[in-house]
């Protein structure tokens, strides 16, 4: 049987959703699939575009590559717009002129912004928001600019006001209808966020009606309202809704709705056979839907039908939760109350800014929809109850009422939701499948997120994951033990605690007052860095020195033979051309092999233990101090050249990055951790996968946290922009030793991170806003780990009786005889167990 | 095992050479020996660890695990009884131990032709 020839017009988001369904379908083979897309590149997320002007680059957004499209056996056809379909032939034709049959048409062209047809609308810096190059080209207008209006106070343009304030822009948002988000909120929600987002500087004009835009006298053009008052700007950025991208279907006789959109069933076909469509451009029952999770299950849909299966769309749900310029604003379901005889419940708090409505059914027994601003923790509950069409408990008003004294709240636990139910509708995972992997071995929400991919798109479910892993947790009687190990019955974070308050300063005493036993390999290391994080004493010191890995031990990193390698700090990856050969010399003398590393700086390999303290004193002569490459401490600020050289930098990076390196050098931690500063956000120094990156805008530092590289690679989260170097260090300095504080042993900052209550807001909530209460302590408490540096290998050379560690033999002056080197391109390398096997036989019968 | 006065000792160090609770390496008629001293008592074990055959154990972490006295390899982390050489992640798996003594202010290790007699 031939393959079916399956044509895709579009390579959007939902576009490559269909794509990659029929890659992952059981019978992917017996297709060949091509994709035409106007645009020059392949499919991104849009959803996360304002990530662009916070430093994230066009790669950053990608969704697929080039690569996996061949990979799969995808064809793609870039640039290239299809203009015709020849419906009777079953073929199309793309503007280039080429002509492309198929089995299967899937329409996936999406929507364009609407822009209202105001005179004057066509002027340069009248710009729309929604593919890369709009952002590129709004980058653009935002540097010759000062003020920015957008027109449209929905999302997606609150979405874009945020961006261009960013931008350093002083931001207004123009309104027709008279409140915000007039689709999602009812009239007390759309009030609350209109005082909220005016106090943060953006300033709101609802019920305008923009009449004509001519050139301006103090701006570069003025806007005149219908009403008679006007508005001086100096960009507009058209926000005011999307229309489906239609026009193709429209020329070529498939039914059309009667305000645009591409007619569908309920398998996504539309009025001709063997064409569907999916996605924006879609108009099923009615209705576009402009979200990107039913444009997703239309893509299912879509494949399903044309492989062969029975799946149907059947509506979607278009409850949202999302952030807005810092303000938290959920809508469900029937958001403004417009079922017949529907009643509500509100709670308003004017003190907090909290505003929360339930709508209810008449008879008091299901929830309609429901909208919250300022608090959206109950969010999850709600909007499962809604969507499921479960029974409300007896008194509905405890849903939103604030709890006192763990009473009230959201009272429905999670355990009334049947396995069913969607907790993450980003990546479409069920509570069924959340038990199943705690049923696997799941424990944390860590252990979640990388076995279901839950919580891991928009971030919104992650409390209500939370909450069905706990309760499948306690059905099963696990009882998480969060004992650090048999000799300590409590968790790292309670250890840092208890040797803070009782100011403990050794092992021993730890151990006596709240352990039992000599201890262990997993404890001892522990406590060694939780007294190093507090008290900073020098490792060496002999109640320290039994606790360490022998790589602190011996302040070097043991490698596969025994041997040690040694890494000087080159801090921010700069080093003069005499330190360049003091480096050599020493290399040369001691015949070790070396290797540029990552974190821009050169390991020496092959040392043993006692020539360890001979190479120190060289390389101390000759300026360096400790790299602290053994330690779970600061290893590297990565960093590019900067302004000071590149031609596109924008901050001198270098100089950034050697500040960071020389305050936080020796900064004991639950894991190692590493650091970048890009001078632009072209980011050469790769300072997004970094537990720390800081990326240079022309408005300031934007301080990324939580990634890592690594055997699970991550992305830093963007936590603050626009600071200046000041601010940037404080921020630093909190969120370093409020880790130090609460991590778990050998918990990098990302899963750290992950399992915080709350996350990344949280975490904001603590560095920038302080709500712990806690932002002195912590940097009196860093203060203290910066003031009392010591560089402990020159510490150690100073010291006979530390140096007699580093013999080999107590008693004899011998070489080590299992430490066998051979010769490969030029350098050593640690023989092979066959090579060691040889080089036995050889000397034996040498001796015989 | 044989009463330790049968064995002929050989002098390795001085008492003072031996820390607490942190190894030391010593030769032993071309043997590399692992010795430590954990709340007042010396042991003596292969300084060789079986896994990767590198003389390492001298310079890994000493603790309890279940009431025995272990050393960790600093390489892969397997656990070693230091009393009898036995490995607690594999008990296929052991290292040689060697009698030790304190004798004025020395320490001391039997001699291997001593063992065998």
């Amino acid at each position: 049987m031939s393959k079916q020839k399956i044509v895709v017009v579009g390579n959007g988001m939902v576009g490559h959703k269909f794509i990659d369904n029929m890659i992952q379908h059981e019978a992917a083979d017996q297709y060949d699939v091509i994709t035409f897309s106007e645009e020059p590149r392949l499919a991104y997320d849009r959803v996360q575009l304002s990530s662009y002007f916070a430093g994230a680059t066009a790669d950053d957004l990608m969704l697929t590559s080039e690569g996996y499209y061949q990979e799969s056996g995808v064809s793609y056809v870039l640039n290239d717009k299809v203009v015709e379909i020849k419906s009777d032939e079953n073929k199309v034709v793309t503007a280039s002129g080429r002509e492309e049959a198929y089995d299967k048409l899937v329409l996936a062209t999406g929507s364009f912004p609407f822009v209202p047809p105001i005179p004057g609308k066509d002027q340069p810096h009248c710009l729309v928001y929604r593919t890369i190059e709009d952002l590129e080209d709004i980058t653009a207008s935002a540097k010759q600019s000062k003020v920015g209006v957008v027109v449209g106070g929905g999302l997606l343009g609150l979405e874009a006001a945020n961006a261009l304030q960013n931008l350093g822009l002083q931001v207004h948002v123009v309104e027709f209808a008279p409140r915000l988000m007039a689709v999602q909120l009812d009239e007390g929600g759309g009030d609350l966020l209109r005082k909220k987002i005016s106090s943060l500087g953006v300033q709101i004009h609802t019920e305008k009606n923009t009449k004509e835009i001519i050139d301006g006298e103090e701006c570069r053009y003025r806007m005149n309202f219908a009403d008679g008052s006007f508005l001086e700007t100096d960009m507009i950025l058209f926000s005011a809704g999307i229309r489906p991208q239609d026009e193709l279907a429209r020329q070529f006789n498939i039914e059309i709705g009667e305000r645009g959109g591409i007619v569908v069933n309920n398998f996504c076909e539309t009025s001709v056979k063997d064409i569907y469509a999916v996605g924006e451009c879609a108009l099923w029952n009615g209705r576009i839907f402009g979200l990107v999770a039913p444009g997703y299950t239309m893509a299912k849909v879509a494949a399903s039908h044309i492989s062969g299966g029975s799946e149907e769309f059947t509506g979607a749900d278009m409850s949202t939760k999302l952030k807005l310029l810092g303000v938290d604003v959920a809508s469900i379901g029937d958001a403004q109350g417009r079922t017949p005889g529907c009643l509500s419940y509100v709670y308003q708090d004017g003190v907090a800014d909290v505003y929360k409505r339930i709508i209810v059914s008449e008879d008091r027994t299901k929830l309609l929809g429901a909208v919250l601003v300022g608090d959206v923790e109950a969010y999850g509950t709600l909007q499962q109850m809604c969507v499921l069409g479960m029974d409300l408990p007896e008194s509905p008003e405890a849903l939103i009422l604030p709890s006192v004294d763990g009473g009230g709240g959201a009272v429905m636990g999670v355990d009334a939701l049947p396995d069913a139910a969607s907790i993450c509708s980003c990546h479409d995972v069920s509570k069924g499948q959340i038990c199943c992997a705690v049923q696997d071995g799941a424990m944390t929400i860590g252990d979640i997120k990388s076995a279901t991919k839950a919580g891991t798109g928009c971030g919104g479910c992650v409390a209500l994951a939370t909450q069905v892993m706990n309760s499948e947790l306690t059905k099963l009687g696990v009882e998480v033990n969060t004992d650090l190990c048999e000799h300590f019955a409590h968790t790292r974070q309670e250890l840092y605690h208890i040797v803070r308050v009782e100011k403990i300063k050794s092992f021993d005493d730890l151990i006596e007052k709240h352990g039992k036993g000599l201890g262990c390999d997993i404890c001892k290391p522990a406590a060694a860095s939780i007294l190093a994080s507090c008290w900073n004493d020098y490792v060496l010191k002999d109640e320290h020195a039994g606790l360490q890995d022998t790589n602190d031990h011996f302040m070097a990193n043991m490698q596969k033979n025994g041997t040690y390698s040694v890494v000087p700090r080159v801090a921010g990856g700069e080093i003069t051309p005499d330190k360049l050969i003091a480096l050599g010399q020493v290399a040369k003398t001691y015949n070790l092999y070396t290797k540029i590393t990552g974190g821009q700086r050169i390991d020496l390999f092959g040392a043993q233990q006692h020539e360890l303290p001979l190479i120190w004193k060289e390389l101390i002569d000759a300026g360096f101090e400790t790299g602290h490459a053994y330690g779970k401490s600061l290893r590297t600020v990565k960093s590019c050249v900067g302004s000071t050289w590149c031609r596109y930098g924008v901050l001198d990076s270098v100089g950034m990055a050697i500040r960071l390196e020389d305050r936080y050098k020796g900064l004991r931690a639950p894991h190692k951790i590493k650091f970048g500063v890009s001078g632009c956000t072209r980011e050469c120094a790769e300072a997004q996968s970094k537990d720390v990156g800081v990326i240079a805008t022309e408005h300031g530092w934007s301080l990324y946290l939580c990634g890592n590289g690594g055997m699970k690679p991550r992305h830093a989260d963007l936590f603050a922009t626009g600071l200046d170097d000041e601010t940037l260090i404080t921020y630093i300095d909190r969120f370093l030793m409020f880790y130090v504080r609460t991590g778990d042993r050998l918990q990098r900052t990302s899963v750290w991170m992950d399992n915080l209550d709350g996350g990344l807001d949280y975490l904001k909530q603590v560095v920038i806003d302080d709500k712990l209460n806690v932002c002195a302590e912590l940097e009196s408490e860093m203060a203290q780990v910066v003031g009392t540096y010591q560089c402990e290998w020159k510490t150690t050379i100073e010291d006979p009786e530390k140096l007699k560690r580093f013999r080999t033999f107590v008693n004899s002056d011998e070489k080590d005889n299992t430490v066998v080197f051979v010769e490969e391109r030029s350098q050593i390398r640690p023989a092979t167990d066959e090579e060691l096997v040889r080089f036995v036989e050889s000397t034996e019968s040498e001796m015989a | 095992m044989s009463n330790t006065n049968d064995y002929s000792w050989a002098s390795v160090c001085e008492s003072a050479d031996v820390p607490s609770m942190v190894g030391v390496r010593a030769l032993l008629n071309g043997e590399q020996v692992a010795i430590f001293r954990i709340k007042g008592q010396l042991y003596a074990v292969s300084a060789i660890d079986p896994f990767t055959k590198m003389a390492v154990l001298a310079r890994g972490i000493v603790g309890d695990l279940k009431g025995k006295v272990v050393v960790a390899s600093p390489i892969y982390k397997q656990h070693f009884v230091l009393e009898d050489g036995s490995c607690l992640e594999d008990e296929t798996v052991s290292i040689k131990t060697y009698p030790i003594r304190e004798s004025n202010g020395k320490i001391e290790l039997a001699i291997a032709e001593a063992i065998a007699a």
